[in-house]
Parts: C-alpha cells; sequence; structure tokens
C-alpha cells in the first residue's frame, strides 16, 4: 500500500542516525557525514562513545543536526560549514576550529584554543573555556558562560567574543577589529587592548548575542566592551616594546 | 607531542589494579609518541626493604650469577628478579648504597634506572604496549605511579632518554615539553654534586627537583621552584615516596587534564587516558591552571 510506505519513509527521515564509536571507527563517521549532500534526509545524527577521540564530525558542511554524547578530543567540529552540532561533555583543545558557519555548543568545558581562526558561526561554550580561547578568530561569534584562560583572543581579527564569566591574562593581545565582551574581571588586557565605550548599537549586537546563545537573565548592560587601540596596525619602531 | 599520565590512589581497594590501570592510560596515548615509553609503579611499602631497578643491553650476560657475586662482595644475601632487560635488585635500606656502588663495579654496562623504598621504574624503545608487555606491567600492585610516552625532540631515543626520569630515592619524573636553559641549570647542579647519564633536558629537571628535595623543600615547594628556575615548555607528573604532583609552565602550551573522585586523582595528557577510568561520568574533571602547583600526599 503507497500510503503505508509513505509514512514509514517519513519516520525513517525524522529517526536519528546513530554511530556508536566503541563499535565503528571514527574515519566511518567522519565519511558519512562528508557524503551528506543538499538533498539528504538524513538530518539528524547522534554520536555515541566518543571517549575523549579527536576529530569528531569535522568538515561537516551541511545543515543538519549532530548530538555527541560524552567528551571529545581535539578538534571537534573543526571547519564547521552550516551544522549543528552538540556536545553533551566536554571538548579538548581546538574545538570548532576555523568554523565557517552553523553552531556548536559545548555543554561542558572547553580546553585550548577553542573557535580558534573561526569565520563564521556561533560556538557556546555552557562551562568554562581555557587559554587562547578565540585566538586569531575571523568573523566567528564565541559565547562563553563560564571564564576564558589566558592570552584569548590574540591577533583576534573581527566577530565577537562574550564572557559571562572572567578573563585570564593578556585579553586581546595584539587585537584588530574583533569586540570582546566581559561581564567579570579582566586579569590583565595585552598590548594594544582597551576598555571601550558601549554604545547603543553594542549593546543591542550583544543582545542578539546572548539570545542566539540562549542565555537568559543576563543584561547586556552588565558587559564592558574592549577592542582594539589601532596603535600597532603598521609597524612602527616606536611601538616595539609593545609587541 | 609526548603523552604522560599518573594515577594517584586514595582507595586502598584499588592497588591490586594500579599497574593495568596505568597501563591503559599509556596505551590510550600510543599515538602522541612513538619512541619509547616508560613506567614508574610505587609498590606498597614492605617493610625493612629497599630496591633497586637496573638495565643492561645484554641482560643474559649482565645479570647472570650476578646475585652470588654481589652477595659475596657485601656478606648479605641479595635478591634479583629479572623482568627482560630490567631487574629489581632488594636488599636492604642500609645496604642501599654499597649494593648499587658494587653494581656498577661487578658490571659497568648496567644502567641505574631508579631506586629507593618502593619504586620500581621500567623503560624502553618501542611502543607503550609492547613496552607494558615486555615488563608485564598490567599485573604490578602499588599506591601510585607515573607514565610517559616519548616523541623524542631533545635527545636520541635510547632506553636511557626515555621517561621517568629519576634522580633521587623514590623520586621520579615525566616531562611534556623542553627546555631552553637545561645546559645551565645542569652546570649549577653538577657544581652541587648532583650525577647526570645523560644529555636529556627532562634529566635536570628531575635532577633540580630533588636537589631541592634534598635542601629541606616539600615536593609542592620544589614544583614551586621550577617556575622561576626552569625555562621553557613543561608540564610535568612527578612521583615522591608518598606523593604525586603535577605543575605546568605559565604558557601551558602542552595540554593537561585531571579527574578526581573519592578513589583516585588521575593525570593524563587528554581526556582519551582517563575515559576508562571507574567513575569517570561522575568525577571531577579540570584543566589543570597555567603555573600553579597541585600535589597530593597519602
Amino acid at each position: 500500500m503507497p500510503a503505508i510506505n509513505l509514512s514509514k519513509a517519513l519516520d525513517q527521515s525524522h529517526a536519528s542516525r546513530i554511530f556508536d564509536l566503541a563499535e565503528i571507527p571514527l574515519r566511518e563517521l567522519n565519511r558519512a557525514l562528508h557524503n551528506l549532500t543538499a538533498r539528504s534526509n538524513e538530518t539528524a545524527w547522534e554520536v555515541l562513545n566518543p571517549k575523549g577521540s579527536h576529530s569528531v564530525a569535522v568538515g561537516v558542511d551541511q545543515p543538519v543536526t549532530i548530538d555527541v554524547r560524552g567528551s571529545v578530543g581535539y578538534y571537534c567540529g573543526g571547519m564547521n560549514d552550516g551544522s549543528a552540532i552538540t556536545v553533551h561533555g566536554s571538548a579538548g583543545p581546538g574545538v570548532g576550529e576555523n568554523m565557517m558557519s552553523g553552531s556548536i555548543t559545548v555543554k561542558g568545558d572547553a580546553s585550548q584554543y577553542a573557535g580558534a581562526t573561526g569565520r563564521g558561526g556561533l560556538l557556546v561554550i555552557e562551562g568554562n573555556a581555557s587559554s587562547r580561547c578565540g585566538i586569531s578568530m575571523k568573523g566567528i561569534d564565541i559565547v562563553v558562560h563560564g571564564n576564558i584562560g589566558h592570552m584569548s583572543a590574540f591577533m583576534a581579527q573581527s566577530g565577537n567574543l562574550v564572557v559571562l564569566g572572567d578573563a585570564g591574562d593578556a585579553l586581546g593581545d595584539s587585537i584588530y577589529e574583533a569586540r570582546l565582551f566581559v561581564r567579570g574581571k579582566v586579569e590583565s588586557l595585552g598590548a594594544d587592548c582597551i576598555a571601550k565605550e558601549m554604545r547603543p548599537e553594542h549593546l543591542d549586537l550583544l543582545q542578539g548575542l546572548l539570545d542566539r546563545a540562549g542565555v537568559t537573565g543576563v543584561k547586556a548592560a552588565e558587559f564592558k566592551r574592549y577592542g582594539s587601540a589601532r596603535t600597532l596596525y603598521n609597524f612602527n619602531i616606536d611601538n616595539a616594546d609593545a609587541y | 607531542m609526548c603523552g604522560i599520565v599518573g594515577l594517584f590512589l586514595k582507595d586502598k581497594s584499588l592497588e591490586p589494579q594500579l599497574g593495568s590501570m596505568l597501563s591503559e592510560m599509556l596505551i590510550s596515548l600510543s599515538d602522541r609518541g612513538p619512541d619509547s615509553a616508560g613506567i614508574a609503579i610505587y609498590g606498597s611499602p614492605s617493610g625493612n626493604e629497599a630496591k633497586i631497578t637496573i638495565q643492561s643491553a645484554k641482560p643474559e650476560h649482565d645479570f647472570r650469577n650476578l646475585d652470588a657475586e654481589l652477595a659475596r662482595a657485601i656478606g648479605t644475601p641479595v635478591n634479583i628478579a629479572v623482568k627482560s632487560t630490567h631487574a629489581v635488585v632488594r636488599t636492604t635500606p642500609d645496604k642501599i648504597d654499597e649494593v648499587r656502588e658494587t653494581i656498577q663495579a661487578l658490571r659497568p654496562e648496567i644502567r641505574i634506572m631508579g631506586a629507593g623504598d618502593v619504586v620500581e621504574i621500567y623503560k624502553e624503545v618501542g611502543l607503550p604496549e609492547a613496552v607494558v608487555n615486555r615488563f608485564d606491567v598490567r599485573s604490578m600492585t602499588g599506591t601510585h605511579g607515573i607514565g610517559h610516552t616519548r616523541m623524542a625532540t631533545e635527545s636520541a631515543v635510547t632506553t636511557m632518554g626515555a621517561h621517568p626520569f629519576s634522580t633521587g630515592a623514590d623520586q621520579c619524573l615525566v616531562h611534556n615539553g623542553s627546555l631552553s636553559n637545561h645546559n645551565n641549570v645542569r652546570r649549577e647542579l653538577i657544581r652541587e654534586g648532583m650525577k647526570f647519564e645523560t644529555e636529556n633536558d627532562t634529566e635536570v629537571a628531575a635532577a633540580y627537583l630533588s636537589s631541592q628535595m634534598a635542601h629541606g623543600k616539600n615536593l609542592g615547594q620544589a614544583l614551586e621552584g621550577t617556575l622561576s628556575d626552569l625555562d621553557g615548555f613543561f608540564t610535568f607528573v612527578v612521583g615522591t615516596k608518598n606523593g604525586f604532583g603535577v605543575v605546568r609552565d605559565p604558557i601551558a602550551c602542552k595540554p593537561a587534564v585531571m579527574a578526581e573522585t573519592d578513589q583516585y586523582v588521575a593525570f593524563g595528557s587528554e581526556y582519551r587516558a582517563l575515559a576508562k577510568l571507574p567513575g569517570i561520568d561522575n568525577a571531577t574533571v579540570w584543566e589543570p591552571e597555567p603555573a600553579t602547583v597541585y600535589f597530593w600526599e597519602h
């Protein structure tokens, strides 16, 4: 009966495709994700037993959802271009490195250089991020519910880094045009990074980021804005001490 | 790269499993360093006994009749348990220096891996799994231990260049990173009377800690000193007779993750090393802060 077949097909399209990494090698998961096309109807994926595996769901370029049940190692969701990844655990170094678009949410903590060099998309860390968060970011938006470590947003070029907690030493060292919003205290600012006035357009931008990251009960007005003093854009011998 | 692990048991019921737990932790990090691997196990104290772990490239030759020759030379029986290229020499604590000197006189080719009341150290060129199997590490029991799998950067791939390095009784250290002022620090320590077996930077860090503790500092204070006196990249994991410590340099490039439960404190270069520990899902898991000393003692 055609009607029954159709309803069965619809059911299958809504079910998650489950990969248990205790049973199936990581490369098969990533190959299956890379084989997705705009016409694929497998839009929900679930990854079990990551147990700190590296490179889980890197390079996905289709708008699917991927739920990773556990903690991951290096580079989870690296180069992500459109998928919505949720890590139900913590992430090792380089989560979302060079993300292009889409979103990654880490329910736990993130290790070093979360969102490094990211060009777009939204990275949400619901716990703390450690050192070098957003290093060399180039357009990504990063929202950290907890604290971030030292040397975060080093040489950050564009995009927004929002921190609900505190920031470690040398925040925004040698920063270009990225915007940094910190609600707690900043241990120290890096070379050429300064506190800046929070104008209405910044409050609107920040409120939009908080909304997109699902942050409630926190007002944009509670944050301070930091950015570039723009004195290190071109090499000037008189600034040599600042580098 | 390099991979390092450490496990400090709080729950005595886990002691029979120390060797197998630490072995699995180290094997899980094999792809961080394929050159050589090593492990130090702190066994349960067994009263009036001290141990020296020795190593030989020609064990059939060097270990043959060594127990009888040692007993004749020092006048008391000596027990030797051979494990592949290594052997553990057991004697009484008051005889340990004499036994050590006698071994070196009788068999100049033998290398001393470490000595103390409880520590045994096994290290060789090869992957962690091969090293663990060669020395039957899984069957070993104890209170705490540390391990290392090496990707060599500072000195040759040899047994003596493998970690852990031991430079004092029951003291040893594993290192991920590289030191840049080790030649200077080595010269200063040699002037103090410390002896070195290799050109390796990590041996200098181990000797630095031994020297600090010989001057009366505790493990925590000695580790604090590395932050001002050693230059370079480092995550150190250190064992003493009853203690276990961790410190990272202020830049903290080298990865580190720790887990603590009521049963243990564990260290791994990556979470993979901790993922199979009992109760890990409910453990406190955190990344140790840069330039911050962590240590535990029994």
